[in-house]
């Protein structure tokens, strides 16, 4: 199947899998296999293909572009298990791949978040650090009474057991590549309808009975658990490499909704904050020449 | 061992349940501690007239070795979940990490667990509460072997902050009709065990006695 044409998109030049502690990572390559590298790392329930414009704009300005499906997202292999640091030990195990080089990394919404971990743990391994609206803190909500904000856990915590049950036989339900997309929209409202059909066309694959996106079934958006977010920020002063973080000025539902005055006071010495007022969640996919531009700004134009 | 094996699901896992003893009545759900599996039963357990019945966690005894490590104890509160699933109403007794898996089950299924006894074993040992979590990233060895090694790294690192313990047996007391849904045995106390032993609904009590207290509870 080839993908739905796009403006601006292409096709990665390279794909291949590399083997992640025995997990099957898909990476997809932009540019010139002899540039110098960066690293390109997507958000929850995304996947590589989404940055298809992206990424051509930081390779047109002379990087070689890698960026990699999460496991159990994109093309990659499906995991028994599932956590933030698996991930991070997969991303750790992309770039070992790379080489031993320091390389700039950019990441977007949880991609972002994860990348600002690993740089603490391993922060000799970045030159650059760039954030795409992907700095967690806790969402703004209304007063709550402790105990009814208790009960709300109790429904969460029993709904996704009741869903671990089922993931035993659980299929992504199948449906026209325009149902995909619009199904796709409710959760990206401000994504264009051409854009999502091909994502649809990239990041879902036709069976017999219809289309079904790729990524695990078995994988469950949301959950519950002791990670606060806020632990991401405290990390921030500390980082040693050039940093940027790009927000987007419009909340939404994918998107952690933090506000730019929660960010400043952590940024660190060499970094810097990008606000994008009329822009949502998806910044590179929004405003992907703008924000192209803002990075190599920071990164450099190798040419 | 020759106990039988009940074969469950969680996701692409597959779960022993073992039944160490047979008998009548509602079963005894036994968790084990980290990087151990429940293999004989314990003398302790002799008295109680229902069943017997020990899981394999995720990664450990004859359960799955996953491929590239991933576990939270989230997950392994659903491998036990899949247990009372099968078994419906019991009263689990965890060891160390189990009785961490014992304490939020006891929340998530206020009705299906009749008492949780949280006893002494490896396990979760920190507490801290808050600031970032410890972290280091690397490969370890590709053999699948059972208990797995990145069970053992990822599951006794994960430090848990105790009012996140304590709002599960919170949820216990407020859903489970039991007077005392949850007892503390256990000599060594984290953090997150002592701020669960401190909690209204929870008893400070011998693993014999705990026993005695939900045998003949509803």
């Amino acid at each position: 199947m080839t993908a739905t044409a796009y403006p601006g998109a292409e096709a990665p030049a390279r794909q291949y899998g590399i083997d992640s502690n025995g997990v099957q990572l898909a990476v997809h390559e932009w540019g010139r296999h002899d540039a110098p590298a960066l690293m390109l790392v997507h958000g929850g329930f995304d996947f590589a293909r989404t940055y298809s414009v992206f990424a051509p704009l930081l390779a047109s300005a002379g990087w070689r572009v890698v960026a990699w499906d999460q496991r159990g997202h994109g093309d990659s292999g499906h995991a028994e298990l599932y956590s933030w640091d698996a991930d991070l030990r997969d991303a750790l195990n992309v770039m070992d791949r790379i080489g031993p080089d320091p390389i700039p990394v950019i990441g977007h919404s949880k991609g972002g978040a994860m990348m600002i971990q690993l740089a603490d743990a391993r922060s000799a391994r970045y030159s650059h650090l760039v954030n795409l609206d992907g700095v967690p803190y806790k969402r703004a909500v209304p007063d709550v009474a402790s105990h009814e904000r208790t009960r709300m856990l109790a429904t969460d915590v029993e709904r996704w057991l009741d869903r671990r049950r089922r993931t035993v036989d659980a299929q992504r339900r199948p449906g026209t590549l325009d149902e995909l997309a619009a199904r796709r929209g409710r959760m990206n409202p401000r994504l264009s309808p051409d854009w999502l059909r091909y994502l649809v066309s990239v990041g879902a694959r036709e069976d017999s009975d219809g289309w079904r996106w790729k990524i695990d079934p078995t994988m469950i958006m949301g959950g519950f658990g002791p990670w606060r977010p806020e632990g991401t920020v405290m990390r921030l002063p500390g980082l040693p490499m050039p940093f940027l973080a790009v927000l987007g000025g419009q909340m939404e539902e994918m998107g952690w909704g933090t506000e730019p005055e929660k960010v400043r006071p952590f940024l660190p010495p060499e970094g810097r904050l990008e606000i994008l007022p009329d822009v949502g969640h998806f910044v590179h996919i929004e405003e992907p020449v703008h924000v192209a531009g803002l990075v190599l700004d920071l990164i450099g134009r190798p040419g | 061992m020759t106990a039988a094996v009940t074969w469950l699901r969680h996701g692409k896992v597959r779960l022993a349940l073992h039944e160490l003893r047979g008998g009548a009545g509602r079963p005894l759900l036994l968790l084990h501690g980290l990087g151990e599996r429940t293999a004989a039963m314990p003398s302790w357990a002799a008295p109680w007239s229902g069943s017997v019945m020990a899981l394999d966690f995720t990664g450990h005894g004859a359960s799955t070795v996953p491929r590239g490590g991933g576990y939270t104890a989230e997950t392994l509160l659903a491998d036990a979940d899949a247990a009372l699933a099968h078994l419906g109403p019991a009263t689990v007794v965890g060891r160390g990490l189990g009785a961490y898996v014992a304490t939020m089950l006891a929340g998530a299924r206020p009705r299906l667990v009749r008492g949780a006894v949280l006893v002494d074993g490896p396990g979760i040992v920190g507490g801290g509460e808050d600031g970032p979590t410890p972290q280091a990233y690397f490969r370890l060895g590709e053999a699948a072997v059972s208990p797995d090694p990145y069970a053992l790294f990822e599951l006794s690192r994960d430090l848990r902050p105790p009012d996140y313990a304590t709002l599960f047996v919170r949820l216990a007391v407020a859903g489970s009709g039991l007077d005392d849904p949850v007892a503390v045995t256990a000599f060594y106390r984290p953090p997150w065990l002592a701020a669960v032993a401190a909690e209204p609904g929870v008893l400070d009590t011998t693993i014999p006695a705990a026993l005695a207290t939900y045998a003949a509870a509803d």
